[in-house]
């Protein structure tokens, strides 16, 4: 029986195919991306299966884990909301935006809520300064040009997700 | 935001549908690495055109194009690779993500005429891992452009083969810094490596590689099609060529700008609306979070160009223009960007990750209205303590901002300290 | 071209490649660094030996700056000790300073260099980091707060140990050094990371809180444990063997240690030890006094001599004891005119006892091992019975020699396996028969005749055609192998195939003074240095026809024989038993005198390695309780006995009598991998086979009792492991438990699946509490579902 499901092992033989053949490790960081899809976050067993089936040392795949912030090494919320607050985003009213989530949430950054429907966390440059203030949702989802009442709508479309 | 076309990177932007394969054949695309296989012209006569060019990396270094690619040992036996550095994570910095999504192709060419040019066998393009729909948008494109023959065996009939992949970050500052970079690639933690060896020797799996700038590889279709000479004279000796410059913070219209190298910053500020709301320039950071900051009016007497902004005790960098206007508390915006290099340092060598906390922790405290007199004397040995020690420039790209504010703002600081609050009472920020 | 360079006004020439840190060790000049370290791969991460260079824009790391011609260095100008000590500063703001409590103290490179180049205070005013615990399992005890990141131990992982169970998890400030989640460090070199510590956050468990560094007195001496021989610097405290660190040596153990070699010292304090004669008396066991103790020994086998004849006497000694006693054991049985001696306890096959031409070795140095090219191991669990060779074969690998296997098992020997034949104990022969073949056929030279008829499998044949290539070469054979009971077609075989692939014949050495014994002429048949010796009984037949009386020299009969339950049974209907042990054992129920005699710290002596390389040393610590050196028991009892020639005042007039005073030369001439052929039968068996290694924790008394390597992971007791296809067979599950049985003997033990092995074995590691009650290591079993 197979850890991650028959469409994530598919998804991760395409990323190691991009690779030269003894080369799998270069597919750690779509494996645990696409393993954190399915997922939700990345528990030491996920973790451990990603490392045999990429012929890796467990704590090789850790290393990776814990080194790129986009992954969940705990678990999270169903939608994973990332302020960024980096000075052009700060520049255009980010922590008006991160007030607002989080009064509105009624947790502070690096909290879930009861619920476990949201977690909240501060995010560094996602190269979209142009946009500020931004934010993304579960890590693959941008919102842009953000304002009280996108924050508003976003929180209750996502709600009801 | 707002996008201003230019000839070299945003040259298909004014017709539907820019980011697909036909709009850019229909603009001339692809038509330089046709006739480059087609005439089999030679590796030399390719690195002899990008040097006339002028082009200089667009990733920050600014290093010349031309000579970079003269480095590789095209003849070394075994594979070879070239690399795209578009993990562009540099705050302020925001122009590889719209060349990706506006003009992927571009890119695309670019890299298989270095691919064919450094004789790399397989292209790798990282992309910073939080713009996953530009990751989506480029695997489309490079679909695209394998299902039309570009890439693959036998390029256009040709007996060049070339691949192209990419490779999706998810997180880390420091794989901007093109060894971390390459370690990423690997699938390792993004640690720099020590150069040298430098990766011209011993680059992705040990062999040779290139490593280039989105812009820049982007910037070689238009260098192979119209010429070297015509891309320089668009901008100016030494520095050749058009550059998107993103444009952010206090600016009534945020965005990227692909104008002339050398264009008056005074220029740029006028197209991207001026300052927002009719305030005062009070300063820039004009190539992204690591250049010093410098005073509005020093700017505005600036040219955007490598040579212009270095003269004037700065960086181009990546031509990242982050503008704040007279509200904003220098003690709270480096507060902001310490706590940035604190968080991004990889953690490899120790001035690096013992003195990025330290940094951050003291300017904390004298935002906090903490600080104490020594304060100020300290940040500026902490900071000169890291830079130049490190392995990669990320030790000075985190005490730079320290030493430019400090520079220039010390009085802000001191302020702070003494009356424990903030000399900008009615600060936005 | 030879590259001329000035580091502080001292001139010097150097090969490119050379980096500044070479350079200037060269010219005796000390830089100061962390994370450099001459075994591993160049980090440059501490920064701590960054030095002023002539034209450079900022100061440039010596480890990792390689020089170029007519560079100017500067490692002690204002320039680069302001850079030093701005790298000092950061390394300790966020380090606790607890050297009082820290055990590294008095040996910490951080401590020391902060003196030079630390401030008496520090700057840093804000909080401190503190990193949690990591349990890295019984060997080594953590401090992760005074980490400094240096990576040397993630790199020992990665390039030494070749396993990478540390790593740098999280990044920045917040980075650790640690094994993933909730893991132990088991590699069987782990301790290796405790010396290359700079700081205190990896200090030795079984030493905490023990001894302060500068409390130690240290003493060289020699491990025992395998046939290495492991330079050891055994540091000592109120005559307690206190801490077992490496001694350099290029040639033997380089800078590291196996932690069988550095943390077996605790059974040397284990309380377990026999520190008085004891004598049976009417069935209960009192102490006496050597006189007495010695004259009971030296009347009782003189009335056996009498009445049943000397040939009623057997000596069975451990081929962990010195050459001296091995030596004086078989002059004294000799001299009571008895040839039944001999040292290999775990060998069931001695047909070549008549065919050898010398004592059996590694064929070359043990530095040669990691220049090879092409080599074939047979039968052995190479990393658990050989740590630090297994070490230098997968340098050799790293740096592209191809390894081959012909094995029953198959072990993750942490390098890429060229070829690998995967066959049963009994199958290795058919197995080596096949290459034979397959290079004769490959080099289109006449099939040998008692390969004629082998069968060449594909894996053979990749095998064959690998050992056919390279230049440096080798055919090893492991334990497995020379314990099976047909190791000598084994060495006939790969003797061929040796001769055919123009490689080198070696064999590891199943114990630490193996060689030692043979060259002491602790063997039937031969004295010392292979001269005549009296002809007698080897240690199967003292077992298989009973004698009246045994001798054992540190000897644990229970764990160190090939069939434990036979060699019990000999020993309990024996009318009289002397056991010189270390440690009361089992020997308490079969034994009439129990000696209490030194174990190697307590004694000097002389081991040989499987090189053939002559190692002697001084005791370190004096004789715990009335302990005495065997050398001097055997001398007394020889002279309690009238035999002539026991005057010997010192270990060394023992060797120098036996190996004479040019002892290295002698011993040179006397290795000798050749032996005339036996006959070699290709046909195989149809029975169930046991596999039965002995466990890397299992192999001499010391090591038993080394409480804390007791509790590793690889210290676990054993279970049967049997392939999938024959579990179906007898249908059993894997993870239920089975009766094995062996002739008589049974044991009920779980039994795992493992499709690795080869089809009708089951492996069952022996010398082992849980499995000493079954048979030989090697032969058919029986298996059903209990």
């Amino acid at each position: 029986m197979s850890m991650l499901s028959a469409e994530s092992l598919a998804l991760i033989d395409k990323e190691i195919a991009k690779y030269p053949a003894d080369q799998r490790q270069s597919a750690v960081m779509s494996a645990l991306r696409i393993a954190q899809v399915e997922k939700g976050w990345l528990s030491t067993e996920t973790m451990d299966f990603v490392a045999h089936y990429l012929g890796m040392q467990p704590i090789a795949v850790y290393e990776v884990a814990t080194f790129y912030n986009m992954y969940n090494i705990k678990p999270v919320g169903k939608h994973k909301l990332c302020v960024c607050t980096n000075l052009p985003c700060k520049l255009m009213g980010a922590d008006e935006i991160a007030d607002r989530l989080k009064k509105k949430l009624g947790i502070e950054f690096g909290e879930t809520t009861e619920d476990k429907q949201f977690t909240l966390v501060e995010g560094e440059c996602m190269g979209a300064c142009g946009d500020a203030p931004l934010l993304l949702v579960n890590n693959h989802r941008m919102e842009s040009f953000l304002n009280e009442e996108k924050i508003d709508a976003l929180l209750d479309e996502l709600k009801n997700k | 935001m707002v996008i201003q076309p230019g000839p070299v990177i945003f040259n298909t932007l004014h017709l539907p549908e820019p980011w697909k394969l036909s709009t850019y054949v229909s603009a001339g695309g692809y038509s330089a690495l046709r006739k480059i296989l087609a005439e089999n012209i030679p590796a030399e006569t390719i690195i002899a055109e990008v040097k006339t060019s002028a082009l200089r990396g667009r990733g920050g270094a600014g290093f010349p194009t031309g000579l970079k690619w003269s480095f590789m040992p095209r003849q070394f036996p075994g594979d070879k690779y070239i690399v795209c550095n578009s993990d562009e994570g540099e705050p302020g910095t925001f122009k590889d993500r719209d060349i990706m999504r506006y003009n992927p192709h571009a890119l695309i060419e670019g890299m298989i005429i270095a691919g064919y040019t450094l004789g790399a066998k397989a292209g790798y393009n990282y992309i910073h891992g939080e713009i996953w729909d530009i990751y989506e948008g480029m695997e489309r494109a490079v679909e695209e452009a394998r299902a039309a023959g570009y890439l693959g065996d036998n390029i256009l009939g040709s007996d060049f083969s070339f691949d192209l992949y990419n490779h999706h970050g998810y997180g880390a500052y420091i794989c901007g810094e093109e060894t971390a970079l390459l370690e990423s690639i690997e699938g390792k933690k993004g640690q720099p490596r020590f150069k040298p060896p430098f990766p011209a020797s011993f680059g992705l799996y040990g062999k040779p590689t290139t490593i280039n700038n989105t812009e820049t590889l982007a910037s070689i279709p238009y260098i192979m099609r119209e010429g070297g000479q015509k891309f320089l004279e668009l901008g100016r000796p030494n520095n050749g060529g058009t550059k998107v410059f993103s444009v952010s913070g206090h600016v009534e219209k945020p965005g990227n700008y692909e104008i002339p190298m050398g264009t008056p910053f005074s220029e740029l500020l006028e197209m991207a609306g001026g300052i927002r709301g009719g305030r005062q320039l009070k300063a820039v950071i004009p190539g992204g979070s690591s250049a010093p900051v410098l005073p509005g009016e020093i700017m505005m007497d600036c040219t955007m160009d490598f040579d212009s902004i270095a003269k004037a005790g700065s960086m181009l960098g990546s031509g990242a223009v982050i503008v704040m206007d007279e509200t904003v508390c220098m003690v709270r915006a480096l507060e902001r960007l310490s706590y940035f290099y604190y968080e991004e340092s990889c953690g490899q060598c120790t001035p690096c990750r013992e003195g990025t906390g330290w940094m951050y922790r003291v300017v904390h405290r004298i935002e906090h209205g903490q600080g104490r007199p020594e304060d100020l004397d300290l940040l500026d040995r902490v900071a000169g303590n890291i830079a130049g020690r490190t392995i990669c420039a990320l030790g000075d790209a985190a005490a730079m901002p320290v030493q430019g504010m400090l520079k220039h703002y010390r009085h802000e600081f001191e302020h702070h300290i003494e009356h424990r609050k903030c000399l900008v009472q009615s600060g936005a920020m | 071209m030879a590259l001329n360079i000035e580091i502080d006004g001292q001139q010097i020439e150097v090969e490119p490649g050379t980096t500044v840190m070479d350079a200037a060790h060269k010219l005796g000049i000390y830089i100061p660094h962390f994370c450099y370290h001459k075994k591993l791969s160049i980090a440059a991460n501490c920064r701590m030996c960054l030095v002023q260079v002539e034209k450079a824009p900022k100061p440039l790391p010596a480890c990792a700056t390689p020089v170029s011609d007519g560079m100017k260095v500067m490692t002690r100008s204002d320039y680069a000790i302001q850079a030093q000590k701005g790298v000092m500063e950061f390394l300790l703001i966020n380090h606790p300073l607890d050297c009082p409590i820290c055990d590294q103290g008095g040996e910490c490179q951080l401590q020391d260099l902060a003196v030079g180049y630390g401030g008496s205070r520090s700057n840093y005013a804000e909080p401190k980091r503190v990193v949690t615990e990591k349990n890295l399992g019984p060997l080594i005890a953590t401090d992760m707060t005074r980490c400094i990141h240096c990576t040397r131990c993630v790199r020992f992982g990665q390039e030494i140990a070749g396993i990478m169970e540390m790593g740098q998890a999280f990044r920045g400030e917040h980075a650790e050094i640690m094994p993933f989640i909730d893991k132990t460090i088991d590699s069987e070199l782990s301790g290796n990371i405790i010396d290359l510590c700079p700081v205190g956050a990896l200090t030795s468990k079984p030493f905490r809180y023990a001894a302060r560094a500068w409390e130690l007195s240290r003493r060289k001496g020699v491990s025992p444990h395998d046939s290495l021989g492991s330079n050891l610097q055994i540091q000592v405290k109120n005559g307690r063997v206190m801490r077992v660190l490496p001694l350099e040596n290029e040639d033997i153990n380089e800078c590291w240690l196996s932690d069988r070699d550095r943390f077996s010292y605790e059974g040397l304090n284990s309380e377990d030890r026999l520190t008085k004669p004891m004598i049976r008396k009417d069935g209960a066991w009192v102490e006496a006094d050597w006189q007495e103790a010695l004259s009971y020994v030296a009347s009782r086998l003189r009335e056996i001599q009498v009445r049943h004849g000397a040939d009623q006497i057997g000596a069975l000694a451990a081929p962990t004891q010195t050459t001296e006693e091995l030596y004086l054991l078989q002059k004294l049985m000799r001299g009571l005119g008895c040839g039944n001696i001999d040292h290999r306890l775990r060998q069931s096959d001695f047909r070549l006892d008549d065919k050898a031409h010398g004592a059996f070795w590694l064929g070359m140095p043990v530095a040669a091992l990691n220049k090879l090219d092409r080599f074939l191991i047979v039968g052995s669990t190479l990393r658990k019975d050989h740590p630090l060779l297994a070490l230098r074969l997968r340098q050799a690998v790293r740096h592209g020699a191809g390894m081959n296997l012909i094995n029953p098992v198959v072990e993750d020997y942490l390098c890429k396996v060229a070829n690998r034949s995967i066959v049963s104990p009994d199958g290795m022969v058919n197995a080596l028969a096949g290459l034979v073949r397959a290079l004769a056929e490959a080099k289109g030279e006449r099939i040998p005749t008692m390969a004629s008829g082998a069968e060449v499998t594909p894996e053979i044949k990749a095998i064959a055609e690998s050992m056919i290539g390279g230049e440096r070469k080798g055919i090893f054979l492991g334990n497995l192998a020379q314990h099976h009971p047909r190791y000598a077609e084994m060495q006939t075989l790969a003797q061929e195939a040796a001769m055919l692939a123009g490689a080198t014949l070696g064999v590891l050495g199943d114990a630490g003074n193996a060689l030692g014994a043979v060259v002491a002429g602790a063997i039937p048949g031969r004295g010392a240095l292979g001269s005549r010796g009296m002809a007698g009984m080897n240690a199967a037949q003292m077992i298989a026809s009973p004698r009246k009386a045994y001798v054992l020299l540190g000897a644990e009969a229970e764990y160190d024989c090939f069939d434990p339950v036979a060699a019990l049974a000999a020993l309990k209907q024996a009318e009289f038993v002397v056991a010189m042990s270390s440690y009361k054992h089992a020997a308490v129920d079969y034994a009439d005198v129990l000696l209490p005699i030194a174990p190697f710290t307590e004694t000097s002596g002389t081991f040989i390695n499987a090189e053939g390389r002559v190692q002697s040393f001084h005791g370190a610590v004096k004789p715990m309780g009335e302990t005495r050196p065997a050398w001097k028991v055997l001398r007394v009892l020889g002279n309690l006995l009238n035999l002539p020639g026991f005057d010997q005042d010192s270990s060394e007039a023992v060797r120098d009598e036996a190996l004479g005073q040019d002892a290295q030369a002698r011993v040179q001439q006397f290795l000798n991998t050749r032996i005339d052929p036996v006959s070699v039968s290709l046909a195989s068996t149809s029975k169930i086979e046991r596999i039965g290694e002995v466990p890397i924790y299992q192999t001499d008394a010391i090591v038993r009792r080394a409480a804390s390597l007791q509790r590793t992971a690889d210290a676990a007791p054993p279970m049967a492991k049997a392939s999938g296809m024959l579990l179906e067979k007898l249908g059993i599950q894997g993870g239920g438990m089975a009766i094995i049985r062996q002739g008589e003997v049974s044991v009920v033990i779980r039994i795992d699946r493992d499709d690795c092995l080869p089809a009708n074995c089951v492996r069952l590691p022996g010398a082992h509490a849980v499995t000493v009650s079954l048979g030989p290591l090697f032969g058919e079993l029986t298996v059903e579902r209990a």
